[in-house]
């Protein structure tokens, strides 16, 4: 049906390439390139035969354990994440009421949060000495704990649960924000029943959404390291965990490489069938404003279930975020013979943030960190919208041109890609001339922008696939320049998706430690790498700074959340 | 408001270039790893005996930090490399990352640090790994802590014990070695064995842990792998100041492994001068009494002077378990990789 709004494909075609210059530049330089780098030096380690580190990966039953464990838990923590997402991302996108856009931006604070704090959020709560085991063992009156929580599958879902809700809440929930709700009204007037409505008309309608949703996801879950290694323990291997100790253990590189490239060609196989899937199932809608959409809650029964969802949904979310906050201002040190830990109110940790009691070289006040976290996520939206925009349009208006069908499946592939190999790939390839790259502070804000390029154009893409064409013909016709049909049209009803672009590149720059970790130059700390300064050494002050840091940095990550939304880059002349 | 927005970040853009010209005196780069800290007193003083701006690359872990320097070794990114350790140290000198420097102050220098007859990697200073016990558990609990790895399989200690993988750890390496090191390399897979029957806890990394399962900090278990100076450091960071430790290291024989760590003057550097003086820099007094506060480690230059509360509280080892270089550079993939089928199958 929309196939004849898409005729005048031939002259998008030169348009196409130059959409595309820009991201692809940019992929080529920041991601092949590297890539292509270090792969060859893995390979070319391995002696005569090359081939053999593929066969070995292939064959190692270790390996195959991981590849099977990585696939398995993934699938099944981005099942948990839909099913806690959905009525979440339902709740947001239908209904208004007092506190929603905290809510949603304290929802987005998990994805930044440093694993091994999250990791101690969590034993703080769940661990044998945590409050709910304590809680059960008081209540049962048994004096084992109840609950194992620290290196089980268990722990590796609720954490993966935890990091990626605000993904499916932002992505499926601003799509169904817009949907428009006289579809459903219109089904139930000719007597579907509520559930023929959801199943027949809103499911189908959303699922471009929720497929985008579960693909990143899984995505993000299939290259976990630090939830993996840390709340997982030894005896859990991914294949990120097994890239990560052949290349630092062993500094089997040839080995690494046929683990990357495995890595790489499930991704990519994956993220084919994905744009298949999704090319199909696409389909133009009129959205609505949300001032159509949305309606208070009414009556005890909607109250009622939208009460208990939130504090499902946020209990999971925010409990280990308040517990590190409680903890950041808690005395921690034991009292000699006593086994409670928390005794007592105490602001030392902040104050001791404020004073370089080494006379460290490489001391930099918090302020500082929070500066430089700042610029390099404010650097990072813009250049992920810059370079996802052009990549989003050429997609979603060109998508049968070839140049869209090779790259849209690819531009996935640098969020799947292991973050050790890629690391050193930026050592190999960017640090001679011409580029020397690697060490300048420029190439943090670029390594960023390639986890969130895929966010902003998948967040984009949708949005803009489902603009009908004939409100940009409707317009053309009226006389508007092509410019004024993009301004006027287009992105006022991508607004939404380009706020939720911006929101995924902030918080991923901000929460962003492996690329980071990678390149950082002391003088430039984030917040990120200065908490884990902290946590690398015993004491009570040190463990303390750690815990205020990460409640800095929970600040900063949901004001700047609450800030994108004030901006409202998204709302320009919404109507 | 929209104006303002791409403002702001436009700002923040040109800040980050503007913060990456080079200044015009000599520059003296310095790739290490994460851990790395000096007092900026110390480095001033350097900078200003030798007019030179030095700038550090920290890198990642000493593992991730070492491969750095070997694969950027045709561009090299730095001039000095400081952070290779003992059970890395292999991997360095096979690579040919490090230039031969007969530095004049490694005279002063016991040879028990002098790993490298070639002088390609310098000894800096060393640290030991050891057991770390809770005290106020063993006193609660009226236990004996452990004097011997043989006690830590005892059933009096079961459930007591949390370790660090060597595969993923570098504390979990130095305790891999020490129960090579005791029962030799045919045996200490069978050790492991009985740490398993004795609930032994093993976790991928320091922090978790130390902070995490370790019972001082709200775990549940009184024996830890840690560094010997742990215990002075945790009166040193301490919220109110102690009188008396909290932790002890257990430094009985063969008990401890000694982590030596090492720098080198990177291959093909084009300021040799300036990173002979920097290692001679790092050999000397005022830079070795200056490594503990900062990093955790002790000098191997015997003249630096140490702060009171270490020489009060911190245990060194008479008699460290013994794995010699050439041994770890044979055996370090064959005993990871047994091990881990072993322990982790």
């Amino acid at each position: 049906m929309n196939l004849s709004a898409r005729s005048p494909r031939s002259r998008f075609r030169a348009g196409s390439l130059l959409l595309w210059a820009g991201p692809l530049l940019f992929l080529l330089l920041l991601y092949v390139f590297p890539l292509g780098s270090i792969l060859k030096v893995g390979f070319s380690r391995a002696g005569e035969d090359a081939a053999a580190p593929l066969l070995q990966a292939w064959t190692s039953p270790i390996t195959r354990r991981a590849l099977w464990f990585t696939i398995w838990q993934a699938g099944l923590s981005t099942l948990l994440t839909l099913l806690l997402g959905l009525p979440g991302a339902y709740l947001f996108a239908r209904f208004t009421f007092r506190g929603k856009r905290l809510l949603q931006a304290l929802a987005g604070i998990p994805f930044v949060m440093p694993t091994l704090v999250v990791a101690a959020a969590f034993q703080s709560l769940l661990g044998p000495r945590g409050w709910v085991n304590l809680g059960l063992m008081n209540l049962m009156d048994v004096s084992a704990p109840p609950i194992q929580f620290s290196q089980t599958l268990g722990a590796i879902l609720i954490a993966h649960v935890f990091y990626n809700t605000t993904i499916v809440l932002r992505t499926v929930g601003d799509f169904w924000a817009r949907l428009d709700p006289d579809l459903t009204a219109a089904a139930r007037s000719l007597g579907a029943s509520a559930w023929q409505a959801a199943t027949r008309i809103t499911l189908p309608l959303l699922f471009p959404a929720i497929l985008t949703a579960a693909l990143l996801v899984f995505i993000f879950d299939f290259s976990s390291f630090g939830v993996i290694l840390i709340l997982g323990g030894p005896t859990f291997t991914t294949l990120e965990v097994e890239i990560f100790y052949q290349t630092t253990s062993l500094f089997n590189l040839p080995l690494a490489a046929a683990l990357s490239v495995m890595q790489l060609v499930f991704n990519l196989a994956l993220t084919i069938l994905y744009t298949r899937l999704s090319n199909r199932i696409s389909r133009p809608l009129s959205f609505r404003s949300k001032e159509i959409t949305q309606r208070p809650l009414r009556g005890w029964g909607q109250r009622l279930a939208a009460g208990v969802a939130i504090i499902v949904i946020f209990s999971l979310l925010l409990t280990p975020l308040a517990a590190l906050a409680v903890r950041s201002v808690t005395r921690l040190e034991p009292e000699r013979g006593e086994t409670r830990v928390d005794r007592g109110f105490t602001l030392d940790f902040y104050r001791a943030l404020n004073d370089d009691a080494r006379q460290s070289a490489f001391y930099g006040p918090p302020s500082e960190a929070i500066g430089t976290s700042l610029t390099y996520a404010a650097a990072t939206v813009l250049l992920s919208l810059l370079l996802g925009l052009p990549a989003a349009w050429a997609l979603a208006h060109d998508s049968d041109a070839l140049l869209s069908r090779i790259f849209d499946p690819l531009i996935m592939l640098p969020m799947g890609t292991s973050a050790v190999t890629l690391g050193l790939g930026f050592i190999v390839a960017l640090s001679g001339p011409p580029f020397h790259l690697s060490t300048s502070p420029l190439l943090i804000p670029f390594a960023h922008t390639l986890v969130a390029f895929p966010f902003t154009v998948r967040s984009l893409t949708p949005a803009l696939r489902s603009i009908e064409p004939r409100l940009r013909q409707a317009a053309a016709m009226l006389g508007a320049s092509p410019l004024k049909v993009i301004r006027y049209v287009d992105l006022p009803l991508i607004g939404r998706a380009m706020l939720v672009a911006a929101t995924f590149a902030f918080t991923i720059s901000l929460g962003e430690f492996g690329a980071t970790a990678v390149i950082a130059r002391p003088e430039y700390a984030t917040i990120p790498i200065a908490i884990y300064r902290f946590l690398g050494q015993p004491g009570a002050m040190n463990y303390g700074q750690a815990l205020a840091l990460s409640t800095i940095l929970m600040l900063v990550c949901g004001g700047g959340l609450l800030a994108i939304e004030r901006l409202r880059i998204a709302d320009i002349g919404e109507w | 408001m929209k104006k303002r927005f791409l403002a702001v970040l436009l700002l923040g853009l040109l800040l980050i270039t503007a913060c990456s010209v080079e200044p015009e005196t000599r520059t003296l780069t310095i790739m290490t790893h994460d851990s790395f800290s000096i007092s900026e007193e110390v480095i001033a003083a350097f900078e200003e005996q030798y007019d030179v701006d030095v700038q550090f690359l920290k890198v990642g872990d000493a593992g991730s930090a070492l491969n750095k320097a070997i694969l950027s070794m045709d561009a090299p990114l730095a001039d000095v490399f400081y952070g290779v350790d003992n059970t890395f140290l292999s991997r360095a000198l096979d690579e040919g990352l490090f230039e031969p420097y007969d530095s004049p102050m490694l005279e002063d220098i016991p040879s028990q640090f002098q790993l490298d007859p070639e002088n390609r990697a310098i000894p800096i200073d060393y640290g030991d790994v050891c057991l770390n016990i809770d005290l106020a558990y063993f006193q609660e609990n009226n236990l004996e802590p452990p004097d011997s790895l043989d006690d830590l399989i005892d059933p009096a200690y079961s459930g007591l014990l949390v370790v660090e993988n060597p595969a993923t750890s570098s504390p979990g390496m130095a305790f891999l070695l020490t129960t090579i090191g005791h029962y030799g390399d045919s045996h200490y897979l069978e050790y492991w064995e009985g740490l398993l029957a004795n609930d032994v806890l093993i976790v991928n990394d320091w922090e978790t842990a130390y902070y995490t399962e370790f019972s001082r900090w709200g775990g549940t278990r009184p024996i830890v792998v840690s560094y010997g100076s742990s215990p002075p450091f945790e009166m040193i960071y301490a919220e109110e100041p102690m009188q008396e430790p909290v932790t002890a290291a257990v430094t009985a024989d063969d008990t401890c492994f000694r982590q030596i760590e090492f720098a080198g003057i990177l291959a093909g550097t084009e300021n040799r001068d300036l990173a002979e003086a920097w290692i001679d820099f790092m050999l000397s007094p005022t830079f070795q009494a200056d490594l503990p506060l900062q990093m955790f480690m002790f000098p191997v230059n015997p003249s630096a002077e140490l702060d009171d509360t270490f020489v009060e509280f911190l245990a060194i080892p008479d008699q460290p378990a013994e794995v010699s270089p050439e041994d770890i550079v044979a055996n370090r993939e064959a005993w990871l990789e047994a091990w881990r089928s072993i322990i982790l199958q």
